[in-house]
């Protein structure tokens, strides 16, 4: 063990340092700062970073295997357990992908309602990300004001789907049910407090001169660089590329929304944060436009091999029972194909890329996690940083052990 | 652009190079020779019409059936000029699942490239650091490949029939 961690290019260190004490420490696995279970082992001249290595697979789950013994119906609790900050985008995007495997039409009014669902995960995820930014900055109180305002998203969740982090919302073809009374109470609620609680929020980091000298060049990378590491996301855009799946392959009526995309210059941590806080805003935008809009019909597509006939039918009728047996036994077939699906999730763009051989199972379902993918770059981006630098630039970059591992 | 636009131009200097090609979902599949990766990749990143310039994702994928060509490389690129994405992939034989690495065009393929060694044992010609990354370093097989079976093999509730297949 010693020997494995014992820096792979130490002979080739004592060159660039002034006096040639170097040290090596271990930031992580379990550390408070990393919110998260990563290790880095840093190679530290006085407070300065040298180098550092990452390990990555702590909590590795292996849900790519698991898929492939399991109804389609059945994955959807696994998204969740990607990027847990913001599990419907990650169960909605499964959901679709599915969809577009079987070549459902899916009601105007579910692509807006989970147009709306979408958006507040992204809201929840980005709240989360920036309040953390402000914690590893030494401003702990930013980490509580947005948390009651996530609070109230969590609550959100709760009415359509019961449960609040690792949600499983929505089916492939639709919602369980349609948004009730509460939710459409607690949403306009929502709307209408929340422009001033998050401005609240805003005012004490956004130009506040100690967070801005903190933050500002802390963790750079270049646009060059990021595209390089195929970098997607928030983090992207800091560097100033407007590439967002959102506008690029619309998906789920997006096209019906008048909203902008922010980009950064620098694509510092300072970039990284201002652009979350302009995507909150944008997202609400979004949320307005899809909620006075939602169009009247069905909360749910007509596939009745992939959502639950209501009960008193199951009780009367032959095909209702069928469908309700095959369903719960994962007996539904799909046809033949391959598909790649992508959606804006909280980190970038989160892709499906399933194969279908006929089975009741995916032949092979492989995740594009944004994290697993620009989290390589880290090494590059805190080089030559301080260790304070490097703390701040692993949460301004929303790195989610769950999405990272898999 | 059209996919039979991108299919024409890339059959126009690689068509030696093209094994198959077939359109899913919008998206085209060229299957590539497999020693001809580097190459080709490297010129679609670098032509100006059609600037295949950012790699979305690499997959591995097993098919024990099909002899000689058993392990897939999928490599999924994205062309943010002309908004048209593009799958290569790269059949190879599972005694000796070798093909070059595209690290030195693509940062990102780094990890991607480890991951799909760790699974599937792709071994990438002139990785620079190809070592196992999600699953522990002492394991000795890859485990998505299709003979590890998920479930016990001794449980008789989950056998394949009960997945549509027979």
């Amino acid at each position: 063990m010693q020997e494995k961690l014992k820096y792979k290019n130490q002979e080739n260190l004592s060159k660039e340092t002034i006096d040639g004490e170097i040290a090596t420490i271990n930031f992580g696995p379990t550390h408070p700062a990393t919110h998260g279970i990563f290790q880095n082992i840093l190679q530290i001249d006085g407070e300065k970073i040298i180098s550092s290595e990452q390990t990555v697979g702590y909590i590795h789950r292996a849900f790519e295997k698991l898929a492939e013994r399991r109804p389609y119906n059945q994955i959807t609790p696994i998204t969740d357990r990607l990027n847990y900050c913001s599990s419907p985008i990650n169960n909605i995007g499964w959901e679709m992908t599915v969809e577009k495997l079987i070549g459902a039409e899916i009601p105007k009014r579910v692509q807006y309602m989970r147009v709306i669902i979408m958006e507040l995960a992204r809201i929840a995820d980005h709240l989360i990300c920036n309040s953390v930014v402000g914690v590893d900055a030494g401003a702990l109180t930013s980490f509580f004001y947005p948390f009651s305002e996530r609070e109230k998203i969590y609550e959100l969740y709760e009415e359509v789907c019961g449960a609040r982090l690792t949600t499983n919302i929505g089916r492939i073809g639709g919602f369980e049910r349609d948004f009730n009374e509460t939710f459409h109470t607690k949403l306009k609620s929502f709307l209408k407090t929340f422009p001033k609680a998050f401005e609240e929020f805003n005012s004490m980091l956004e130009r506040n001169r100690i967070f801005m000298d903190r933050t500002k060049g802390a963790g750079p990378i270049s646009a060059e660089r990021a595209l390089n590491y195929s970098i997607t996301g928030p983090n992207l855009r800091a560097t100033g590329v407007d590439y967002d799946v959102r506008v690029s392959e619309p998906y789920s009526s997006y096209e019906d929304f008048d909203f902008i995309i922010p980009v950064g210059v620098n694509g510092d941590t300072y970039d990284r944060f201002m652009v979350r806080q302009e995507e909150i805003r944008q997202s609400l935008r979004i949320i307005n436009q899809a909620y006075n809009n939602l169009p009247e019909g069905s909360y749910k597509a007509d596939l009745p091999e992939f959502l639950l006939p209501p009960k008193e039918e199951v009780y009367n009728q032959m095909e209702a029972l069928i469908y309700h047996f095959k369903i719960v036994m994962g007996e539904t077939e799909l046809p033949v194909g391959e598909v790649y699906h992508a959606v804006e999730g909280g980190n970038g763009e989160l892709g499906y890329y399933l194969i279908s051989d006929g089975g009741r199972s995916p032949y092979r379902l492989q995740f594009r996690r944004p994290c697993f993918i620009y989290y390589q770059a880290y090494p590059e981006m805190i080089k030559g940083m301080t260790i304070s630098d490097a703390v701040l630039t692993l949460s301004s970059l929303n790195v989610i052990a769950g999405e990272l591992d898999a | 652009m059209t996919n039979e636009d991108i299919y024409k131009r890339i059959s126009d200097h690689f068509s030696s190079y093209i094994i198959a090609s077939d359109e899913t979902f919008g998206i085209l599949n060229i299957e590539i020779n497999p020693n001809k990766n580097t190459e080709i990749l490297q010129w679609l990143k670098e032509d100006s019409i059609l600037q295949f310039s950012f790699l979305t994702n690499i997959a591995g994928i097993h098919y024990p059936d099909s002899t000689e060509r058993e392990i897939a490389v999928v490599y999924q690129l994205h062309s943010w000029r002309n908004n048209s994405r593009l799958r290569l992939k790269a059949y190879l034989s599972i005694d000796n699942p070798t093909i070059d690495s595209i690290v030195h065009l693509y940062n990102g393929a780094n990890w991607m490239e480890r991951e799909t060694f760790d699974f599937f044992g792709v071994n990438f010609k002139n990785h620079p650091d190809l070592r196992r990354i999600l699953n522990e370093d002492s394991m000795d097989y890859f485990p998505m490949r299709k003979e590890h079976p998920l479930e016990d093999a001794t449980r008789e509730d989950k056998d394949d029939r009960f997945f549509g297949r027979f």
